[in-house]
């Protein structure tokens, strides 16, 4: 490899075809991460509605066998952990980070461009396991369940994770070189935009525990493979040390798929409010916090797994700390849109949208949290509603805020406001309607992962693949509508929505490296080439 | 919107610098925290291992050599100072140097391999301790293979250097990132020696 990084970068084609080329520019990287991830979104979901489907009536009678069923759940979640969500904020992540801090690219161009090309074969490698009995032991995949099925599929989800957080840990690596080294002289810490805060927390999260993961899953495929017993009772072994190594990374991993988030959020609430953000260091400060707390708590998930009671204690009390720098944010982002001149744009409805569904989620997490409660509902629905309002409640809507919010800078077009406001209804309804009910049925004792379940919890069953389906349908309006507007919609000026970061100094979309001379900023972190002049003065007018 | 000055210009090009060695080294550090993080997660799993069983070591399992992995952790040790002078040797633009003591850190580590196969082979073959032999054998190939393994890629970044190192001006005074990264990289393989020394062979 002789080529310099000019070379790399001028060869491909500057039209469509460059986004399947091994193009090093990272805005490529990043659109390659975004629609990769945004189609097997949409094979996670597919999956999540014949799940809908099997659980409309009280009968397994869907699937053929509860094997297929266990694995449709499994290869579910697996999707939308490690195929959707982090690979999409990591999207985000190489297209902007670079962008907001005055760079030209990643540190590492040709690493991230391998990072992108890991999840690829990720994704057929967990995909292909159905043709050989897909896993079936759950996205956890707990031994010695997980030990005892005997077909292929799980060595083949295996393997697949381990790839897919090996292209995270090489992702995360990128961004914080990036984000330390190569910000412009003019951005110290405390002019990084909120986002670039986030992005480091969370990659910090991603190098330190990531390993971890992969550790315990190495030693789970020499269980499985080589036939040892580290967590094969049977053998000596104790399948709790899995839970503690896999938790140590999983917790965490659930800031690390909604840090991102929280990032977006607290970059598109002051631009459509017209205000500055409300406690600039107190959000920052508390992503790492949130990232050093994710640390202590991983237990929280094994309350009922045969932890000693001081133990639950601690992880008690600790989990329910993060409630602190949660409730920071989320104050700050209220006090940001109060009393401001609200613009509800796409982009607005589902930052709000996020607030207002992340808080449900927040709340039952402090209910979880506490052992007692955790003890009760423990692999009931109200788990699986919890999750699922932090995780498509917090990280999906803020993603899809996202989208509406940096669509013309990433594509150089204007995304249809009407189409994205019906979308904004439809998801908003489908997913309460969708995941509301699941509290009340975990109340009633549905437990999670099953195929059959009590004729009582018929209509509340029934009401949530409603919700489900409405989900599913929902984002067909946002398909069409992007398809579309990527083709054919109007052009985007450089800064269409008047915002103050660096990555809206650059034309729509920005050419390659990014700016013939790069921006400087001259007093905070929100006010790009106003020499001199109160940000807040600016932002208000 | 944006200031057109000369402070600006430099630092265009300073940007476009991604062969610039301190970002390289910063990543490379990076790369090896998260690789600590890899051992970190054995080594706790190991020592929860350790203490779910009811005996360790169990009844029946063979001793460890101690002579032969005492011997390797010297052995370790020293050649971290014997790379230290191939970093030494670079700064002073001294290729010639590198290949010598990059030569003779390698043929240490071989030493440390061959040590640690004929420790393998005596445990298998002798004492019937194998990776079967329940959580001890288990943990026991699983840590010290992983770290053999480390050992042997860190042989063939010192070998890949010295290839490259016969290259016209490949590694310079002020350019060597190669030798740096596999000088760090061999001293963290050492650094988890140490370690793995101290929770295999010496409590025990």
């Amino acid at each position: 490899m002789q080529l310099t990084q000019d070379q790399i970068k001028q060869d491909p084609p500057q039209d469509w075809r460059r986004y399947f080329t091994f193009c090093t520019d990272h805005k490529v990287i990043g659109v390659q991460y975004m629609v990769t991830s945004f189609t097997l979104y949409l094979v996670g979901g597919f999956l999540a509605m014949l799940i809908r489907a099997e659980l409309w009536t009280p009968d397994p009678d869907f699937f053929p066998d509860s094997q297929v069923y266990n694995g449709v759940f499994t290869v579910h979640a697996t999707i939308m952990i490690f195929l959707w969500l982090i690979p999409m904020l990591a999207g985000f992540a190489n297209f902007l980070i670079p962008l907001m801090i005055g760079a030209r690219d990643m540190a590492f161009p040709r690493l991230n461009a391998l990072a992108f090309w890991l999840i690829p074969p990720g994704a057929i490698l967990l995909l292909s396991s159905f043709f050989v009995g897909a896993p079936a032991a759950g996205w956890t995949s707990y031994p010695p369940l997980s030990l005892m099925d005997g077909t292929a599929g799980q060595a083949i989800w295996l393997a697949s994770v381990i790839l897919l957080g090996t292209s995270s840990i090489m992702g995360a690596l990128n961004f914080i070189t990036t984000i330390w080294e190569m910000r412009i002289p003019s951005m110290d810490i405390w002019r990084m935009p909120l986002f670039i805060w986030a992005m480091f927390a969370t990659s910090i999260i991603t190098l330190l525990a990531t390993p971890v993961l992969t550790g315990a899953l190495v030693l789970l495929t020499f269980d499985l493979l080589a036939k040892t017993t580290f967590f094969n009772p049977i053998g000596g072994g104790d399948p709790v040390i899995y839970q503690h190594m896999f938790w140590f990374y999983s917790h965490p991993a659930v800031y690390i798929m909604v840090l991102p988030g929280f990032g977006m959020i607290s970059e598109i609430l002051p631009v459509f409010s017209r205000k500055p953000i409300f406690g600039y260091r107190a959000i920052a400060v508390s992503s790492m916090t949130i990232a050093i707390l994710g640390f202590i708590v991983w237990a929280h998930h094994m309350f009922t797994s045969g932890t000693p009671e001081w133990l639950r204690i601690f992880f008690m009390i600790t989990s329910m700390i993060i409630a602190v720098p949660t409730g920071i944010k989320v104050f700050s982002w209220v006090a940001t849109i109060w009393g401001g001149k609200l613009r509800f744009t796409s982009a607005m409805l589902f930052a709000l949208g996020f607030l207002s569904v992340f808080l449900v989620g927040g709340l039952s997490g402090i209910m979880l949290a506490s052992v007692p409660f955790d003890i009760h509902v423990h692999d009931t629905y109200f788990v699986v509603a919890h999750l699922h309002y932090v995780l498509f409640g917090g990280s999906v809507f803020a993603v899809y805020a996202g989208i509406y919010y940096w669509f013309p800078k990433i594509t150089g077009r204007m995304l249809n406001e009407t189409w994205g406001k019906i979308h904004f209804v439809l998801t908003f309804v489908g997913f309460n309607l969708c995941f509301f009910p699941m509290h009340r049925l975990g109340l009633m004792g549905m437990p999670r992962r099953v195929a059959a379940y009590d004729a009582s919890f018929t209509d509340l069953n029934v009401l949530i693949g409603i919700g489900g389906f409405l989900l599913g349908v929902s984002t067909l309006p946002f398909l069409a509508n992007a398809v579309y507007s990527w083709i054919g919609g109007p052009k985007a000026p450089a800064n269409p929505w008047e915002a103050l970061t660096l990555e809206w100094t650059t034309p729509s979309p920005p050419p390659v490296e990014n700016w013939d001379v790069l921006p400087v900023l001259t007093v905070g972190p929100y006010d790009y080439g106003h020499e001199g002049r109160d940000p807040q003065e600016i932002i208000r007018s | 919107m944006v200031a057109n000055t000369g402070e600006a210009g430099a630092v265009a090009v300073h940007h476009m610098d991604h062969e610039h060695p301190d970002l390289r080294l910063f990543g490379f550090l990076l790369f090896l925290i998260s690789e600590g993080m890899l051992f970190v997660g054995l080594f706790v799993a190991y020592l929860a291992f350790r203490a779910v069983a009811t005996q360790w070591p169990p009844a029946g399992t063979p001793k460890l050599e101690f002579l032969i992995p005492a011997a390797n952790t010297v052995i370790l040790i020293s050649s971290s100072f014997v790379i230290h002078r191939a970093e030494g040797a670079i700064k002073n633009g001294d290729v010639q140097g590198v290949r010598r003591w990059f030569g003779i850190t390698a043929l240490m580590g071989a030493v440390f391999l061959a040590g640690q196969a004929y420790e393998y082979f005596g445990l298998i073959f002798k004492e019937g301790l194998t990776l079967w032999s329940g959580l001890y054998g288990g943990t026991f190939y699983v840590l010290t293979g992983f770290h053999g393994f480390h050992v042997l890629v860190g042989l063939l970044l010192m070998l890949g250097v010295m290839y490259r190192s016969f290259k016209e001006d490949h590694y310079t005074a002020e350019k060597h990132f190669g030798v740096e990264a596999a000088s760090v990289y061999w001293h963290f393989v050492d650094g988890v020696w140490v370690v793995l020394f101290l929770l295999l062979y010496v409590i025990r």
